[in-house]
């Protein structure tokens, strides 16, 4: 391919994008493992999902990160949330996440790290970036709606479902036997 | 190495991202610290799914895989939420150490 000095700083500004959204991501799941306060590990995940977000659009799946910013950021993070501050309340957050095992857990994780990363350098991928022709969002409503249209139909019954369940998990008891007990 | 980003890169980013999720699933004793490494292992392999449908398939295939994993996401995290919130509501913690019965 033709490298001016125009696309050679083009080049550059985007790799210079991917490394400070990567590590903004890296940075934010780093911090969901390592922090000892739950608030804190559930914003480092917000960070970590808009960093995720961001990889989207240079990947060319701009539908995909707002997908990601709406329903991650705006809908599983706020639940989240809801869910540490209805359980424990905010004073005793700090207590309640003591982390256990660490010894085995670096082992087991470190031991996965390595066998992942030599699949990665060793398979050979088709490694090129392919001529995106459509505007993405257009491409996957025209495939949710001819070749996924039953995973499609299927996942919108799946959502009624957790929405009646999370509805039945969560109200009150109504037996009072049970309570007394 | 630096000069350009390919298909390597992005995985390298899924692989850091799906050992940090684990990390979180393995050491966390809150049952809410739980789901927040297993979102993160889920993105782990959204990423790995737009990475390899930008750079090795050539299809939108990907992109519509990654949606519905966002949407079980979602739904894992509605229902493990509100399973975490009837646990407490019942036994008072939701320490996953403390929690070994099937009933109380």
């Amino acid at each position: 391919m033709g490298v001016g000095p125009s696309s050679m700083e083009n080049l550059s500004l985007s790799v210079l994008t991917f490394y400070a959204l990567a590590g903004t991501a890296v940075v934010g799941a780093a911090g969901v493992a390592f922090s000892r306060n739950i608030i804190y590990s559930a914003l480092s995940l917000m960070v970590s999902f808009l960093g995720v977000a961001g990889l989207y659009v240079i990947l060319g799946a701009d539908f995909i990160a707002g997908v990601q910013v709406l329903l991650y950021v705006g809908g599983v993070l706020v639940l989240t949330l809801f869910a540490v501050m209805l359980t424990q309340g905010i004073r005793d957050v700090e207590v309640s996440n003591r982390s256990v095992g660490r010894i085995p857990a670096i082992v087991i994780v470190s031991g996965t790290a390595v066998v992942m990363y030599e699949a990665v350098s060793k398979a050979g991928w088709a490694d090129k970036a392919l001529a995106m022709d459509e505007s993405s969002t257009y491409a996957v409503g025209n495939a949710l709606l001819s070749d996924y249209i039953l995973p499609f139909e299927v996942a919108s019954i799946v959502l009624l479902a957790v929405l009646v369940g999370a509805v039945v998990l969560t109200r009150k008891e109504v037996v009072a036997e049970d309570e007394s007990s | 190495m630096f000069e350009s980003v390919g298909l390597h890169h992005y995985l390298v980013v899924g692989l850091i991202l799906f050992c940090f999720g684990l990390f979180c699933v393995l050491t966390r004793r809150n049952a809410i610290g739980v789901l927040m490494g297993v979102e993160l292992i889920l993105n782990a392999a959204n990423i790995n799914f737009i990475a390899f449908s930008r750079y090795s398939a050539g299809s939108y295939d990907g992109h519509v895989f990654s949606i519905f994993v966002i949407m079980l996401a979602a739904a894992e995290a509605a229902i493990g939420l509100a399973i975490v919130l009837s646990i407490y509501r019942r036994a008072k913690s939701i320490d996953v150490n403390e929690l070994q019965g099937l009933h109380w």
